[in-house]
């Protein structure tokens, strides 16, 4: 049986990088699953991604998060980038916080591009957020930005996902 | 998710190799039911994946064996932007795992169900969602219980209301054990 679920690319990062790119990603699967492990450089900060490399007002998100206190929610609408997680990652050594994030029917032309993601940061907090990126066009690339950069050994697999 | 964690969390993870489609099903605008019959046994846990939309729904919900009976409970944490909620219901005709509000072309809601151990024949089954949609605002975790011990063969995915937009597709994948 062809296989399902495979691994598209991997970046590891080195450290002192502010971003990272999967491009020419194929439209042969119908869903997407991008595995981050990654932790800060210096400062927490915020975390997000682009896709198709379009910087327009084109993303909105809508994000719960709970620290242990209490529980929260944002909306944030019609943003220049998505998020990518809302409480960021460690600074602590080899402490590396983690996302699922998956991107439903990604390659299709009739939809716009949505994501869900599910992220952990033990300094902070945990959260789940819903993006929307107001493109039909299929996503061909997926950037991922850190507002501070991303830490050595902080690493990323793309996956996909091909239905029946 | 289960095909994400079973990879392993250490290093490059490597992508499970006992994760199977199973069958994908896709409306064309007249259906408010989608059917993935004659499910096969052979599999441990089972996900279904999707994006769902209807001009008056806001769920694609989910009968298990064609058993619309009040035999479901339902479980709800979920986040518009502006507040957050806590709920439940029992007694229910159905599970609520997709969120499908949309009333404005390529607007459509997303996402992913693990239906876990579905081939038992002496548990109660169980399902974990995490769906959400943007044109009415909302990310959602929730879960479901089917009070029935039998082995999961057949899945209706229904339209609360009307049918289901040109488009709305669900793939169902099967994870197997050792």
């Amino acid at each position: 049986m062809a296989v399902t679920y495979e691994p598209i690319a991997t970046t590891t990062f080195a450290g002192g990088t502010a971003s990272a790119t999967f491009s020419s990603i194929p439209a042969t699967y119908t869903d997407l699953v991008m595995v981050s492990f990654l932790r800060a450089g210096s400062t927490n900060s915020s975390y997000v991604l682009r896709l198709n490399s379009d910087s327009g007002a084109n993303y909105s998100t809508t994000v719960l998060y709970g620290d242990g206190t209490s529980p929260g929610t944002n909306r944030y609408a019609s943003q220049t980038s998505g998020y990518l997680t809302y409480y960021g990652f460690p600074t602590t050594a080899n402490t590396f916080g983690s996302i699922i994030t998956n991107f439903q029917n990604y390659s299709n032309s009739s939809s716009y591009k949505t994501y869900i993601g599910r992220s952990q940061n033990s300094n902070s907090g945990t959260d789940t957020l819903f993006s929307i990126w107001k493109s039909t066009a299929a996503i061909n690339s997926i950037t991922i930005y850190a507002g501070d950069t991303f830490a050595s050994g902080s690493v990323v697999t793309l996956y996909g996902i091909k239905a029946a | 998710m289960i095909g994400a964690l079973v990879a392993g969390i250490t290093g490059a993870p490597s992508p499970p190799t006992s994760f199977d489609s199973i069958a994908t099903i896709t409306a064309t605008g007249s259906e408010s039911t989608l059917t993935l019959n004659s499910i096969p046994g052979t599999y441990k846990h089972l996900q279904l994946r999707g994006i769902a939309a209807g001009a008056s729904t806001s769920y694609a919900i989910l009968r298990f064996n064609n058993d619309s009976g009040s035999n479901y409970v339902a479980h709800f944490l979920y986040a518009n932007g502006s507040s957050v909620t806590a709920s439940a219901l029992t007694a229910q005709t159905a599970l609520y795992p997709f969120r499908a509000y949309s009333t404005t072309s390529s607007f459509f809601g997303s996402g992913v169900t693990d239906i876990l151990d579905y081939a038992s024949a002496n548990k109660n089954k169980t399902i974990r969602s995490l769906t959400g949609d943007d044109e009415s605002p909302l990310i959602m975790f929730n879960s479901g219980l089917w009070l029935n011990t039998a082995a999961i063969t057949r899945i209706d995915l229904v339209s609360q209301s009307g049918n289901f937009r040109s488009g709305t597709t669900f793939a169902l994948y099967g994870l197997k054990d050792s």
